[in-house]
């Protein structure tokens, strides 16, 4: 049992490595800073979350784990908002939707002119 | 007030949990910090619900854990989309109409929204949320309003 919980535990907390150094990666492919921060967004749920389940795994049920598990609510609290601050303030400074193969630029530009 | 008495006992119980010390300091510290947080939350003004929905925490227990797995597929997704030599991205922008009658629901599929991969709220005005989509599978994600309606749900009637 306690051998398939450190199996486990290792799983999440390499995994979870994985998804940030993905996120890492994909900070560097995407063209501009909106589809920046979807990338940036991998790191702060798949990657964080399953390092903190896997750090739970290797605690137990201790004081430690209730610490981890609130780091974890307050993670899907904040990321989320400061998130949205960041794309909302470069809307509203005019930050373009450079190098997208799909060209959308209109609707944003019309939208961070009347902010 | 009764209810800065209770965040004030709710602050003190968890600044015990966290830190497990008995020493006459710190507990002096952690019972100034709380009042200090007390004081500041009373002079913001909380306009939008009550100060503890039991009912929407309930309801909570069947939305996060679909959020969860909501977060990990589009996770899996997004992952796939930087992973793939070709960057096959389609950034865009959609509008949708959130349902929400109350604040707290607005901010709570706003924030959903954001939390998915590939998908990140730019603005909420009026109930109309200005979405950035990475791919045309988020955007067809936020349009089917699947999330939306379970948003709603969990906002409950009032």
């Amino acid at each position: 049992m306690t051998m398939a919980i450190e199996i486990a535990s290792w799983f999440l907390l390499v995994s979870g490595s994985i998804f940030c150094v993905i996120g890492g990666i994909g900070l560097h492919r995407m063209p501009d800073f909106y589809t920046r921060t979807h990338a940036a967004s991998i790191t702060d749920t798949l990657g964080a979350g399953q390092v903190l389940v896997g750090l739970m795994l290797q605690e137990g049920l201790t004081l430690v784990t209730v610490k981890l598990i609130m780091v974890g609510v307050l993670l899907f609290l904040t990321s989320p908002t400061a998130a949205h601050a960041l794309v909302k303030a470069a809307a509203a400074h005019g930050v373009r939707f450079d190098g997208a193969p799909g060209g959308v630029s209109e609707a944003a530009d019309e939208r961070a002119g009347d902010d | 007030m009764k209810r800065d008495l209770v965040l004030f006992l709710l602050l003190a119980a968890i600044w015990q949990l966290w830190s497990g010390h008995a020493e006459t300091l710190i507990l002096v510290f952690g019972l100034l910090s709380c009042l200090i947080v007390t004081l500041m939350a009373r002079r913001m003004d909380r306009t939008d619900g009550s100060f503890v929905d039991w009912m929407l925490a309930a309801r909570s227990l069947l939305y996060v854990p679909w959020l969860l797995l909501e977060i990990v597929k589009s996770n899996l997704q997004v992952a796939g989309v930087i992973l793939n030599p070709r960057l096959a991205i389609r950034p865009r922008l959609v509008r949708v109409k959130g349902s929400q009658k109350t604040e707290l629901g607005q901010v709570i599929y706003a924030n959903s929204i954001t939390l998915t991969p590939g998908t990140i709220t730019l603005d909420v005005r009026d109930g109309e949320f200005l979405v950035h989509a990475l791919t045309e599978e988020a955007a067809a994600g936020v349009e089917s309003g699947n999330m939306d309606r379970r948003v709603t749900a969990l906002e409950g009637r009032r």
